[in-house]
Parts: structure tokens; sequence; C-alpha cells
């Protein structure tokens, strides 16, 4: 047990921030260690909401496993399938159909769109600013009809399985999405102008927590995170997978490496996403949602590893497979378990009011570092 | 510098480990005790530039454990796969944090799940578990007949 609040030899105070505590987002537990209102110290406690996925997977069968990690990073659950479903298709070395593929990067930047939404709204409000929050969520709200239309959920998707996506897509759905594209490109624009130019958001922002080039990559940060800092790690652009190679957008970069360089690659990725899906939504190929694959999946015997780019970084999954129908040994390397460590870093010496601060601009989703 | 490139040169830094061709990524197998001057080598040489650890964790095979380290490099952008096997009684090995920050997390979830002991780790102890939990989850030993459920 912790206690609520102790003080140390030298006059320093230790605080409790969480487990059940706002601007946490979920259930992650800080020990901060504060000298006057300046933190020296900041010890994360993880394990609130562990469900030990990776045990629970051993025992599931290649077409089972999928549907735990869209409860990993609830926020990107389609690119998490996109994930699994890519490491049993390249195993397997299973063509899926084109239209397929399509679907997936739509729906894949459908979601890094609304996590950025959510994210945008949500560090907001930590900053104290109530009403961003409310514009999020009503362009979320457009993606998760879109979403539920044609998976039939609006969180915990499960749409994407070995050889392409459950179902076809819903009647409604390209004009919904088309309609969605126009509504906010004009919404994105205003979201910079209420927040982005905000002069006292932008003091609380610029020159706090900053993380060099050179300790980003040390410390493993992938994402919107590391791309701020200047390094180069859109999984998208330098390991392509699925059809991104054939797509036309950028990798946003940012050289501040502090809070505001984070938030503007975020604002930045979502325009490149509108992008992207500008460029697939009126040729979905027709033809086969599903590849015919086997009832029973059997990985052969080896290790396969896939990379993709979650809207938090880079999500890897690791199979060890015996040939059996379920795997050996699974493992799944979260962006936010990785951007969590840099926290520490980021903010010795910040006060304790920027802490939240930064920690919005981390983007953590507990479940995806807890598992 | 292509695949077989990258297998030639490192082949030729390390003439005692075994290098091969994996489904992903080349992939090395060193002694334990040569952890830390392999990655000091790899993360140094100007060509191989190793500087980014972008997952570490550990394989259960019943007789032995098997640390993997996956390797990338962010200025040249290829990969590689360092496993090494450690005894399943008492495993131990030295602790990479001092090369990759990223490690000191992961080597704490390690040691949580699997039990491994990294020497010279700045604070090991449990990370996901309650520091009272009996066990290694994710050794294939590991038995909890209340908690697990069974297919």
């Amino acid at each position: 047990m912790f206690e609520q609040v102790s003080t140390s030899e030298n006059g320093e105070l230790v605080i409790n921030v969480g487990p059940q505590h706002p601007a946490t987002h979920g259930v992650l537990h800080l020990l901060i260690t504060l000298n006057g209102e300046t933190v020296t110290k900041l010890e994360p406690n993880l394990g609130y909401i562990h469900r030990s996925i990776e045990k629970m997977c051993e025992s599931l069968s290649y077409r089972q496993f999928i549907y735990t990690t869209s409860r990993m990073d609830y926020l990107s659950s389609h690119i998490n399938n996109h994930a699994c479903a890519l490491t049993v298709e390249s195993a397997l070395q299973i063509e899926i159909p084109e239209r397929a593929e399509y679907i997936r990067v739509i729906m894949s930047e459908l979601t890094r769109m609304a996590s950025h939404q959510l994210w945008w709204g949500a560090m907001a409000m930590d900053l104290g600013a109530l009403s961003p929050f409310f514009y999020a969520f009503r362009e979320r709200e457009s993606i998760n009809d879109i979403m539920e239309e044609t998976c039939g959920a609006r969180l915990t998707m499960n749409y994407f399985v070995p050889g392409g996506v459950m179902y076809d897509l819903h009647p409604n759905f390209v004009a919904k999405v088309k309609e969605f594209i126009v509504f906010f490109k004009s919404k994105i624009d205003e979201y910079d102008e209420l927040l982005t130019g905000n002069i006292i958001f932008q003091n609380r922002m610029k020159n706090i927590g900053i993380i060099s080039k050179e300790d980003a990559i040390s410390y493993g940060c992938t994402g919107p995170t590391a791309r701020g800092s200047g390094v180069s790690c859109d999984i998208r652009k330098i390991y392509p997978y699925s059809i991104y190679q054939k797509l036309d957008f950028d990798e946003v970069i940012e050289h501040g490496c502090d809070s505001f360089s984070r938030y503007q690659v975020r604002m930045k990725e979502m325009r490149q996403s509108l992008k992207i899906i500008e460029q697939l939504i009126d040729n979905i190929p027709k033809g086969e949602f599903q590849a015919k694959t086997k009832a029973v999946l059997k990985l052969p015997k080896g290790e396969f590893y896939t990379r993709v780019e979650t809207a938090r970084g880079e999500l890897g999954v690791y199979i060890v497979s015996e040939g059996g129908t379920s795997p050996y040994r699974i493992k799944f390397r979260s962006p936010g378990f990785s951007n969590l460590s840099a926290l520490e870093h980021m903010v010795k010496g910040h006060k304790i009011g920027d802490l939240v601060a930064i920690m919005g601009t981390l983007d953590l989703v507990i479940p995806d570092i807890d598992r | 510098m292509g695949t077989e490139e990258l297998i030639q040169s490192i082949q030729s830094m390390f003439p005692d480990a075994s290098i091969n061709m994996g489904n992903n990524f080349p992939e090395l197998v060193i002694e334990k005790d040569s952890l830390l001057s392999v990655l000091n080598q790899l993360k140094s040489e100007p060509t191989l530039a190793f500087d980014y650890l972008f997952c570490e964790t550990c394989v259960d095979w019943k007789s032995h454990l098997t640390m993997v380290y996956h390797l990338d490099s962010t200025r040249f952008r290829h990969n590689l796969v360092i496993k090494t096997n450690l005894d399943a009684q008492a495993p131990e090995i030295e602790s990479a944090c001092h090369l990759y920050r990223t490690a000191e997390l992961h080597e704490r979830e390690i040691f949580d799940l699997f039990g491994v002991k990294f020497l010279n780790h700045p604070h090991l102890r449990r990370i996901l578990l309650t520091d009272d939990w009996k066990g290694h989850p994710l050794r294939k030993d590991y038995d909890d007949p209340i908690n697990m459920i069974k297919l």
C-alpha cells in the first residue's frame, strides 16, 4: 500500500496521482516526488488493468486471439486487428483481395482520426479548456456511426479477420465517408482556430516536456511522440505494409522536441489521414472482401513479427509458433508502454501543473500499456 | 546495405556466433556473457548503428529460456534479432538498459512475468503484478487453479 502523502528525509513531498484520477485517463498510478512545486522524481506504477492478454492468447486459436487485441489500445482497435491479421497472413502466405486492402486502410485511417480527435479533446480538457472536448466528440460521433453501420460496434470493432474483413461494406458507407470528409475539413480548421493559436495554450505547450531526438530513440518512443522530436518512425513509410506504398501522403515530422511539436504532429496527421481516405474512397475495387481460408488455421513452425503504425506509435506482434493451432508465445510490443518510460525524463524539473499537460501530449491509453 | 551484406558484415564481426535469416529479420545467436559487448559493438559501429531496441522479450522453452532482442537502426533502417539462451532454473543476464533506456521497463516486465534476473538493473522489481505475487505467469509451468481459465 502507498501512503497518501509522505515527506522524505530532505523535506521533499511524495504524492500519488491516480490510479483514480481524471487526468490519467484510466487506471495509471504515478508516484511523484515534489520539491516545492517542482517534480524531481516520477515513478509510474502499472498493472491496475493488466489482463494477461499474452497468456490468454496462448490458449486461443489464430482466429480467436485477434479479438483480445481490440481491448488493448481500444482507440486503435482496427489497427491492432490489422497487425494480428497481417502476422497470420504473412505466415500462411494468404493473398488477400484488393477490396479488403482498401477497406482496411480506409478503416485504419478513420480510426486514426477518431483517436486523434479524442486525444485533442481530452488533452485540451486536461489544460482546463472544456469546449474542445465537445467539439471533438461531435466529429468523432460521425466516425463512430460510420463504423457502427459496417462493423456493428463502436469501440471494439473486431472487423479484420485473417484473409480480409468480416463482412462487406454497408451500402451507405461510401456516401457517408464522403460526407464526413467535407464536414471534417471545415471542422479541423475550427480546431486550429479554437486552440492552436491560443496564447495561453501555446505558453503552456512551448518549451515544455522536452525530449531530444537521441533520447526519444533510446527510450523507444514511437508515433507522434517521437516524430515531434524529429525522429522519422512512421512504419507506414519506412516499412510499408498493406497498400500504403501506393498512396501519396507525407510523414509528419516536427523538430521542436516539446509538447507543442507533438501536438502539431497529431493535428497534421489528421489532415494526412483525410488525404489518404480521399484517394481511396472513390476507387474501392469490386470483388471479394475475404480470401478463402481454412476453417482451422495452423501456423508453420517459426517466428513471425509484424510492425504497424497505430495512432499512438509502433505496435509489434511477435508470434512464436510450434506448428499448432494456437501460438506458443505471443508478445505485443505496445507503443504506450515505451512512450510512458520517457515520461519521467520529460517531466523532471517542470512544475506539477505541467505534468498533466505533458501526459496529455503522450496520448497514453492505459489498457495498451498494461495489456 | 542489403540483408545479405548485413549478415556478412555481422558474421565477420562475430565469427564465433551463428547468424541466419529468419522469417522477417536476420537472427544472431550469441552466448549470454557476451551480450553487452555485442550490443555495444552493434550500436557504436558506424556502418551498422543499431540505436533502437524496439522489442525485448523472452520465450520459455521449458528446458531453457530464450531472450530475444529486436534491434533497428534509425539511420539505415535495417533490423537484427539477437537471441541468447538462459538457464531455466536460475535465469540471469546483464541488463541492456544502460545502452537502451527503453529496456528498463521491458526488463522489469520480463522479470515480472518470466523471473529473469537482470544484473545491474537500477530498480528491478515487479511492474504489472503486485509485489507479493507468487510465481511468474508466462512460464509454461505456471499454474493458478483459481484465476486461470483452461479451454
